[in-house]
């Protein structure tokens, strides 16, 4: 499994702001060639820990490595070609079209003298293609609605074409069907492009669903990490949520579903 | 995000023809301006004797007119207003902020203040000497905007504009403190300071050539990082734009811009400010066909400006600076109002 290309590995990785320790001392893999979902409760570090993982915070002790390369003695550029990042609630500038924003995705690929080639714009192609937005691609980012604006910067990232996918809390903000909509991208892109994907997401159930790796953060540490089926027990979202729950197998799918304890006023007579 | 203002032309995807044509329009456009700088002003002088003039051997007095004053003018008009509005598309593309210009950041101020400071104190005459200087007060007021916008955390584009202001507010302050010290500074920086292309001679850009180059290089260079800016400084590094970097590759352009341009012809407002505004609205936010497109459309306003000058009070003129001035301000205002909205 850890075998597999693009996994990313993180050692004694300590990150902060200031004073302020965020992620402590942590020691992490991510296998390649899966999709890993980070989860955890509010203000555990994981987004911290996916900026970390991006190079878009430096750590102030420790290293991140994509299949054994440090990623702090690579270019700017030579990183943005392996490992892409879906920042959280990114903005576009008011009135960029969805074309020219993922045509922006492009730009580690680009060089000085020679600015736009067949392979940029076949790039192009695919990604609008495989979010569904061709339609879309003279329309302002900004005319979308939430769910077509995160295919969109999806689009982005894809035409950026790394191997490595990290989206920060993809589902945000979105209503269900557009939640599901893009958790089937993903889910899609990992298993025929062959994309190794990262997320950070909130609802445990869909990180059971459409994660291969779980990671369960707490206080800027791993609580737990593995499969999904081995991860979510009862007494592991108890011990980092604080929620008594029951967890029970997803009708669907049978991945672990976890259901919340209710108070006895709501509880079944 | 404040960035470009949307018209349903400026969201379509340029095709190479079509911007082309804007180019065409530009150009077009630049001309008029030229022939209407060379023909307007105290004596008004028929297109004919204009081309006459430049081309034949016409000695007339009309015609040196044309030669001697006009032309040095209007080539001097060109280079600022092409610096200027450069310097004002990068500063903008820099701060991802509508409301930055070298006058609005304070970088036009420092160089100005500079400048009169090293008149008052070390008796400089020539200005071909005030470059160095304005140099030196546009890069310490650039990093002085920086650092107070600064803060804590991402650059507000509300504060810096803030900063800038107070940044530039304090500078004039204390420019005129020591225009006020001393009555022979005065008299030698009151026109330089104002703001103004008449009465300066073309051998007046020689000592700029290097800067403004160097600057407008630089300013391409970075201008497809600055489109990749535009998302914000994570999504930028995620695409390997190396943000600090492309910051101070892209400050240093505005500052050998501005300082050259301050050190010809004093500090010019509104050019900087408008010039990138009116070129977006025609050809969208792409800095590679942005920033070209402003090294014309910073001439057409700064000459449209000028010649305005010329014809409101004749015989007397406004120096171009005034009518900036004066046009900067609703215009800034205008711009607040959109930002904050």
């Amino acid at each position: 499994m850890t075998n597999a290309p693009n996994a990313i590995t993180a050692e004694n990785l300590r990150i902060g702001y200031g004073r302020n320790t965020i992620v402590a001392d942590l020691d992490l893999t991510l296998p390649g060639g899966q999709v890993t979902a980070i989860v955890g409760p509010n203000a555990c570090g994981k987004s911290t820990l996916l900026r970390g993982l991006a190079r878009l915070i430096a750590p102030e002790t420790g290293t991140v490595a994509i299949d054994g390369d440090d990623v702090h003695r690579m270019s700017a550029r030579a990183l943005a070609r392996r490992l892409g990042l879906l920042p959280q609630q990114p903005v576009a500038p008011e009135g960029i079209s969805v074309e020219a924003l993922v045509r922006l995705g492009r730009y580690p690929h680009q060089r000085a003298l020679r600015p736009w080639s067949a392979a940029d714009s076949a790039a192009v192609e695919t990604a609008l293609e495989r979010t569904g937005t061709t339609a879309l691609r003279d329309l302002p980012v900004d005319h979308l609605s939430g769910g077509q604006r995160q295919r969109a910067w999806i689009a982005l990232a894809l035409a950026q074409d790394t191997p490595l996918l990290l989206l920060d809390e993809p589902t945000t903000f979105l209503d269900l069907r557009h939640q599901i909509d893009v958790l089937d991208l993903v889910s899609e892109l990992n298993a025929t492009a062959d994309r190794t994907v990262v997320m950070v997401l909130h609802d445990l159930g869909q990180a059971a669903r459409y994660a291969d790796h779980l990671v369960v953060m707490r206080d800027g540490a791993p609580a737990a990490f593995g499969a999904p089926a081995d991860v979510l027990t009862s007494e592991l979202v108890e011990d980092v949520f604080g929620v008594p729950c029951r967890v029970v197998a997803d009708p669907e799918t049978g991945t672990p579903l976890v259901v919340p304890r209710a108070s006895a006023r709501h509880r079944r007579p | 995000m404040l960035d470009a203002h949307p018209t349903p032309d400026a969201v379509r995807p340029r095709t190479p023809a079509r911007a082309a044509a804007v180019f065409a329009v530009g150009i077009a456009a630049l001309a008029v301006c030229v022939a209407l700088s060379l023909a307007l002003g105290t004596r008004p002088v028929p297109l004919a004797t204009v081309v006459e003039a430049l081309f034949g051997d016409d000695a007339s007095r009309d015609a040196l007119a044309v030669t001697g004053i006009r032309l040095p003018r209007t080539v001097i008009g060109i280079v600022v207003g092409a610096a200027l509005g450069l310097a004002g598309a990068v500063c903008q593309g820099v701060t991802r902020n509508p409301l930055a210009s070298p006058t609005t950041l304070g970088v036009n101020a420092g160089a100005a203040l500079a400048v009169v400071t090293a008149i008052h104190v070390l008796g400089l005459a020539r200005p071909a000497e005030f470059l160095p200087f304005a140099l030196a007060g546009a890069a310490i007021a650039a990093v002085a905007v920086f650092a107070l916008a600064r803060g804590a955390g991402d650059l507000d584009p509300v504060r810096l504009a803030l900063s800038g202001t107070v940044l530039a507010s304090v500078l004039a302050a204390w420019t005129s403190a020591v225009l006020l010290t001393s009555e022979q500074t005065l008299d030698e920086a009151r026109f330089w300071l104002v703001g103004s292309l008449a009465s300066r001679g073309l051998d007046m850009l020689a000592p700029v050539a290097v800067p403004l180059i160097a600057g407008t290089l630089l300013a391409f260079i970075v201008a497809p990082a600055l489109n990749a800016l535009s998302l914000g400084d994570e999504a930028a590094s995620a695409l390997g734009v190396p943000v600090g970097r492309t910051r101070i590759l892209g400050g240093i352009a505005v500052v050998l811009l501005a300082a050259s341009a301050v050190a010809v012809t004093g500090p010019i407002a509104f050019i900087g400010l408008a010039a990138p505004h009116l070129v977006r609205a025609v050809i969208g936010s792409d800095h590679r066909l942005l920033l070209p497109g402003c090294l014309i459309g910073g001439p057409v306003l700064l000459l449209a400006a000028d010649v305005l000058g010329r014809m409101l009070l004749r015989p007397s003129e406004i120096e171009v600076g005034i009518v900036t001035a004066f046009l900067g301000a609703p215009l800034l205002a205008i711009l607040a109002r959109k930002a904050t909205r």
